[in-house]
């Protein structure tokens, strides 16, 4: 298998000088999701400011996340971290009465050592409160990667699994039970759900659930899959603390992505997987009008949130030259199912495999881009406003992260992103301002 | 610990690569983790900048914790001198490298040996200032480094421009409507024939630094960032300063004035020193400027004909808003000036005057004594709500958070203060110093409450029709039943697009001929609505 991959796809590594949003972003959406939860995150100004500017009006709503702020008193240490910790988090208990406090160690926290995941317990027996601590800090990870931690540091309270028991929560199905892991809105999660009954297949449960005190059972002789690129952490706990048997396959984003995905569930469950193929015939039918946009145009993918490979084998299947697949982090193993499919795409399509870049150097990059030329430069927004200014359009990556991008449904969701600059194009096509910087 | 939702200010190192990045061709690298970079986001998208943001990260990640930054620092330092050939690099340390008390200088010391452009260390600390206080430090020490090099290298020189001159010091990245400021501000000073020697950091090359002494004085016109420069200035060359801001027809005119008073007696200074070495050409000219130097005509002109804010305050709509509650909040600069405006100007009644500027106090305190009933001076958005809801003001004059605030207790807001959102970056000519700043307050305030007149008319006919809108549906029974699942998931959906998820589904239903309506018609109906 990898000396087939050297072959054929390039994988490279830069500098990792590069932008993203720091991983404690990955409370903006997980407290909306586990809606009996509240997110603290252990930092400094720096953290907050972010959060406070990156999540923007989201936090006028009376949200369930705050910042612990630490003060000089707490890094030299002049005060007990434990009782400081202990009187917000019965603050928090008064005011807002979670089932669950989540701490989010951050830089800080790691580099004054912190013991959080000491703490916890501890304070957990004290104030009779759950607390799980996830380290979503910017010296380890990127983004959604955030995520991840939070979902591998879950995947240990959730309660355990026993095939014989008559009280275990998993419903009793003809196949053995399968848990999906990753964090989607609800309504996507019931499309999913949906797809696979159509195929026979039960979902048991959702890492995570939408309340914490739903979470799923876990153990030997449960089946788990991802549902998003960025969840290794996840997977890797899951099979080797809960015991469960991990179903590699390409994530369920575009409709070929879906149907790979379904597929591979089907035949590990041994089932033959039911109008699959016309499903996704119909799915491709309605996005012909976006097709017919993106078709031969070339795009950039900068990378900041790992779906990159993904959407970039999404884009190829409609037709696009990828040039780049920029990624903060590519873990080879948990995207096995997704590079082959890749590779597959562009043989199929007959376009060159696109190189991929680990933790990349925007400046170069940038350079690169200059070169390049590429109808679509799929970036964040640092750089956003730049290059439009330099006559290339770009995408947020960022608003991949937000929209509904999963399953069948909403293929057309991922193209209407795709296809907004260039459609724009189109409608301010031959005004003749283009570039906007003086050249000097 | 503190628990946190929301701050006015940012950490120190957002001041800091505001300023740097501010001048022309100044590079700033942060040692910071991955994702610290945000300021970057901020800057192109608040600011709508076209360039990239001179800004990147030396990243310290796991490695850096074991064994320390090591060459990292220097190579990034000097491999941007490299591919930007910056003038200056400034390595701004972050709430990270306070903590890990790595020898930075010592890097500076060896990547300046090494790289065309200077570097400096950016001295702040991350838990001892803020943002705004960070800014006002690293101004000062770019303007000190500079300076000290000149001299040097003997290339100081401190004469005197021939005409009246001024240099205009804290306009900035990022500032609140400060580049529609600059510009009202280089129109005054046209106006009353003074020549703007440098404006910075917005848009100076430091290179220029070195020209700023040649300038007669400075203008301050923010109280957060820029006074640390001016003090040096002063020091050294024995500079005046003018510190109050044009912000409203009374500090305008007082700003002006403060401006003469210093012409005159530069002029004085200038015409003692000619005498020493006799030459009466210039003795002339000075003579002549002193005249010159009376701007009470032109005040008053501007007062009453240019600016339209000294009639508004007189006319019938101004008079409705007599006696008003109203609170006030912001940076010490902008709320200070704004409850001037509102009690002095236009007899309206601020009960609550405070400030987030908590290292600035005495002086919010001082400036705003006899124009407000309270003050209040806290960094806590909660206790700022709190204030809010006890007084019950007609309208809130604050940051985009009383905006929020507002919003939640049905008062109306006016935005006069950082922090701002992307809104508060207008395209359009907004200053809010000067004569037309002045009528653009005017217009902010009055448009802030609810219309006089239609106010009035509210109260006498008991409020707003309050026929209840029954249905938000134009059509009649549909004939189609939503099954129980089918409307769960229905209701999942934010309620903005809600209706038009409703309309697509039933039209699809209808098309179809579906009478019942389950989650799976919902998505049929989704993935059909594209094609």
């Amino acid at each position: 298998m990898s000396t087939l991959l050297s072959e054929n796809l390039t994988f490279e590594c830069e500098t990792g000088n590069y932008h993203t949003f720091c991983p404690i972003s990955c409370v903006a959406w997980l407290y909306q999701k586990i809606e009996d939860s509240f997110f603290l995150v252990v930092g400094t100004k720096t953290c907050g400011y972010f959060l406070q500017n990156a999540l923007g009006v989201m936090i006028f709503a009376e949200p369930r996340y705050a910042m612990a702020e630490l003060e000089e008193g707490d890094i030299s240490a002049q005060l007990n971290d434990y009782k400081e910790l202990k009187r917000l988090c019965l603050q928090i208990k008064q005011d807002r009465n979670p089932s669950v406090i989540i701490w989010i160690g951050t830089c800080t926290t790691e580099i004054i050592k912190m013991d959080l995941e000491g703490m916890a317990p501890r304070l957990e027996a004290e104030i009779g409160i759950p607390i799980v601590v996830a380290r979503a800090n910017g010296l380890d990870y990127a983004f959604t990667q955030g995520e991840d931690t939070v979902l591998a540091a879950m995947a240990h309270r959730c309660p355990t699994y026993e095939s014989k028991s008559s009280t275990s929560k998993i419903l009793k199905t003809a196949h053995p039970p399968l848990v999906l892991f990753g964090s989607l809105p609800s309504t996507v999660a019931t499309q999913l759900t949906m797809e696979l009954k159509r195929q026979g297949i039960t979902v048991s449960g959702w890492l995570p659930s939408q309340r914490y005190t739903d979470l799923p059972d876990l153990g030997d002789g449960v089946y788990v899959c991802g549902v998003n690129p960025f969840l290794s952490r996840t997977a890797t706990t899951l099979m080797r603390r809960r015991k469960c048997k991990l179903i590699g396959a390409p994530f369920p984003i575009g409709p070929d992505g879906t149907r790979a995905w379904i597929e591979k569930i089907c035949g590990v469950f041994q089932l033959q997987p039911v109008g699959l193929e016309e499903r996704e015939g119909i799915i491709w039918k309605g996005l012909e009008d976006y097709l017919e946009l993106v078709r031969g145009k070339s795009v950039f993918f900068m990378g900041d949130n790992l779906l990159e490979v993904s959407l970039a084998r999404f884009l190829i299947r409609c037709g696009m030259i990828v040039y780049e697949i920029g990624i903060p982090y590519m873990d080879k193993r948990f995207q096995a199912g997704e590079i082959s499919l890749l590779e597959k795409t562009c043989r199929d399509m007959n376009v060159p495999m696109p190189r991929i870049v680990e933790k990349p150097d925007n400046y170069n990059q940038i350079q690169r881009i200059r070169e390049l030329q590429p109808d679509l430069a799929i970036t964040g927004m640092a750089h956003a406003n730049p290059l439009e200014a330099r006559g290339i359009s770009t995408k947020w990556s960022v608003e991949f992260t937000f929209a509904q991008i999963h399953g069948f449904t909403n293929s057309r969701d991922i193209l209407e992103l795709v296809t907004r600059p260039l459609r724009r194009n189109q409608s301010l096509q031959g005004l003749g301002w283009t570039k906007l910087v003086k050249t000097i | 610990m503190k628990l946190a939702y929301w701050m006015y200010a940012g950490p120190a190192h957002i001041g800091t690569l505001r300023v740097a990045s501010s001048f022309k061709n100044v590079h700033a690298i942060m040692h910071a983790p991955l994702g610290d970079d945000y300021f970057n986001v901020m800057r192109s998208m608040l600011e709508r900048e076209r360039d990239f943001t001179p800004v990147t990260a030396s990243i310290v990640d796991r490695h850096v914790l074991a064994r320390g930054s090591q060459e990292k620092v220097v190579e990034n330092i000097t491999r941007k001198d490299k591919e930007e050939r910056p003038d200056l690099i400034v390595l701004t340390p972050t709430c990270t490298s306070s903590i890990l008390q790595e020898d930075l200088q010592n890097f500076v010391n060896r990547a300046s040996m090494e790289s065309v452009s200077d570097v400096i260390l950016a001295d702040v600390n991350h838990y001892r200032v803020n943002e705004l206080q960070a800014a006002d430090r690293t101004l000062e020490q770019v303007v000190r480094f500079y300076i000290e090099k000149a001299k040097k290298q003997n290339k100081l020189d401190t004469s005197k421009t021939e005409k009246p001159s001024a240099n205009i010091i804290g306009i900035f990245t990022l500032g609140f409507h400060n580049q529609h400021d600059s510009r009202e501000l280089k129109r005054l000073l046209k106006d009353l024939g003074i020549q703007v020697n440098e404006v910075i950091p917005e848009g100076g090359l430091v290179t220029n630094l070195k020209n700023l002494p040649k300038a007669w004085f400075n203008v301050i016109p923010y109280r957060e960032v820029g006074l640390m420069t001016a003090n040096f200035l002063e020091k050294e060359f024995n500079m005046p300063y003018v510190d109050i801001t044009p912000m409203g027809i009374v500090d305008t005119a007082a700003f002006i004035r403060e401006i003469s008073e210093i012409l005159k007696q530069s002029c004085n200074d200038i015409e003692n020193k000619v005498i020493d070495i006799d030459q009466q050409s210039v003795l002339n000219t000075g003579k002549k400027d002193i005249s010159a130097f009376n701007f009470e005509n032109y005040i008053d002109q501007q007062t009453r004909f240019v600016s339209q804010a000294a009639w508004f305050s007189r006319s019938i709509d101004c008079q409705n808003l007599t006696g008003k509650k109203t609170v006030v909040f912001g940076d010490a600069t902008h709320a200070a000036s704004m409850t001037k405006i509102l009690a002095r100007e236009m007899g309206i009644r601020v009960s609550c005057a405070g400030t987030y500027c908590k290292h600035d106090a005495d002086w919010f305190r001082e400036q705003v004594q006899g124009f407000c009933d309270e003050v209040l001076i806290t960094d806590d958005h909660t206790q700022v709500g709190d204030m809010i809801a006890r007084i019950e003001p007609a309208a809130i004059f604050g940051t985009q958070m009383e905006r929020h605030i507002g919003k939640r207790l049905d008062i109306p807001c006016g935005v006069i203060s950082a922090p701002v959102h992307i809104q508060n970056f207008p395209l359009g000519y907004r200053p809010f110093l000067g004569y037309e700043g002045t009528n653009q307050i005017a217009d902010l305030v009055y448009n802030s409450f609810t219309l006089g007149m239609e106010d009035h008319l509210l109260e006498i006919f008991g409020g707003h029709d309050t026929k209840e809108v029954i249905t938000k549906s134009l059509s009649t029974d549909s004939g189609l039943t939503w099954a129980p699942d089918g409307l769960a998931e229905l209701n999942k959906i934010p309620g903005f697009v809600r209706g038009k998820i409703k309309r697509n589904t039933e039209k699809f239903a209808r098309e179809n001929n579906v009478s019942e309506i389950t989650v799976e018609i919902m998505y049929a109906a989704k993935e059909a609505a594209g094609a």
